[in-house]
């Protein structure tokens, strides 16, 4: 929701602590972290950590984890399958909306900044508070719909054709990369579900076992809910699964207006 | 303070199963003014003598006539649209949003049907 005046915590601090490399560290690598303590009344402040790469991991997730375990085991941050599968480790990677376990610490240059997804309250340091965000995923039933009662003795048919459509919009992983990287999102996420609820009712709308297309597609027509999409691409710019929420999105409207034809 | 749940506060009062009129109409009426936009700067170019007495003439053919009655109308009501979109994506206070639409709305009106008056003026009645 677009406001004009920001709370105080929005405004951070460029001067948090700085810990410095060991002694004898070869291969020097700033990271420069954003950190809050909701239980301290200090406003947010950047941390700067200089990093031994000589003795750290390639990604940036890895060089979160030796600080974490070496330097300031106070350094909070969601993390778990360090493959890029179960997108915990969603943040903001030298401004852009990335995985920390899929991202190289090589492909930044210069200092490494990190700060958690735009534009959602902050839990602690690095870790948003996605509420909002999984209810709107549950908002779109994400979950097969039939009348037709499934065969008692197999499962309900699909074509490998009909499967390969479903492909790409399965692979989302909810890490929220493209939806707090959206704009739309930012200023209405009470009420624009956001790319990656969008694709992924996207995801069961073209799914040809269901059969619910059409309430799926009543209760997204919406100025707010589906509408607000004024395909900016960020979306499809920040996926780290390379998928494209965009187009899902324009397929919805190009479904809805078809219907009325 | 509220304890609704966060899938309640999503599903909200339900969908208002409208936005797809709004979306098409914004793309049917510029891709109107796609067509209107450059034949009137073309005409404008190709009239080369810019004095009041002759634009007044060339207003008053027919085909202009229609044509530049359509171009005011078109521009209004993308205007509109778009306005609308930019209205509901940064106006967050429902009070505040209504009013801002209704002061735009009614401007454009004023503005489009003032507009095609004053075309249909020159047109019908040759007065200025």
């Amino acid at each position: 929701m677009a406001q004009f005046s920001l709370p105080a915590n929005s405004v951070v601090n460029p001067n948090g602590n700085v810990h410095k490399a060991p002694s004898g560290a070869k291969d020097v690598r700033s990271f420069r972290i954003y950190r809050f303590d909701p239980e301290s009344k200090d406003k947010p402040r950047i941390d700067t950590y200089e990093v031994d790469m000589g003795s750290c991991g390639p990604m940036v997730l890895d060089a979160l984890i030796k600080i974490k375990n070496e330097v300031d085991p106070s350094l909070t941050f969601r993390r778990s399958c360090r493959e890029g599968i179960c997108g915990s480790c969603a943040m903001n990677i030298d401004g852009v909306n990335t995985l920390a376990c899929t991202k190289a610490s090589a492909e930044i240059k210069g200092t490494v900044k990190i700060y958690p997804l735009p534009h959602m309250p902050v839990i602690k340091d690095l870790v948003p508070d996605l509420t909002n965000f999984y209810a709107q995923y549950a908002s779109v039933k994400p979950w097969l719909q039939t009348r037709t009662p499934a065969p008692p003795d197999q499962e309900r048919l699909q074509s490998k054709q009909d499967q390969e459509k479903i492909d790409r919009p399965s692979a989302c992983i909810l890490c929220a990369c493209c939806s707090t990287s959206c704009p739309s999102y930012w200023w209405n996420s009470d009420k624009y579900l956001g790319p990656a609820a969008l694709l992924a009712a996207y995801r069961w709308i073209i799914d040809t076992r269901d059969e619910a297309t059409g309430e799926r597609l009543d209760e997204l027509e919406d100025p707010f809910r589906l509408y607000r999409c004024h395909t900016i691409m960020n979306c499809a710019e920040a996926c780290p699964k390379d998928l494209n929420p965009a187009r899902a999105i324009a397929e919805i409207k190009r479904k809805i207006a078809e219907r009325k034809q | 303070m509220s304890l609704q749940s966060p899938l309640g506060k999503v599903l909200g009062n339900g969908a208002a199963k409208e936005g797809a009129g709004h979306w098409w109409a914004q793309r049917v009426s510029a891709v109107g003014l796609v067509l209107l936009a450059p034949w009137f700067v073309m005409s404008l170019i190709a009239l080369g003598d810019l004095s009041y007495v002759n634009i007044v003439s060339w207003i008053a053919s027919p085909v202009n006539t229609v044509l530049l009655s359509l171009l005011v109308l078109t521009v209004s009501y993308h205007a509109q649209l778009g306005l609308q979109v930019v209205v509901e994506d940064y106006v967050a206070h429902k009070g505040i949003r209504m009013l801002t639409m209704l002061v735009i709305n009614f401007t454009l009106l004023v503005l489009g049907v003032l507009g095609v008056f004053s075309v249909l003026r020159i047109a019908l009645t040759g007065n200025h």
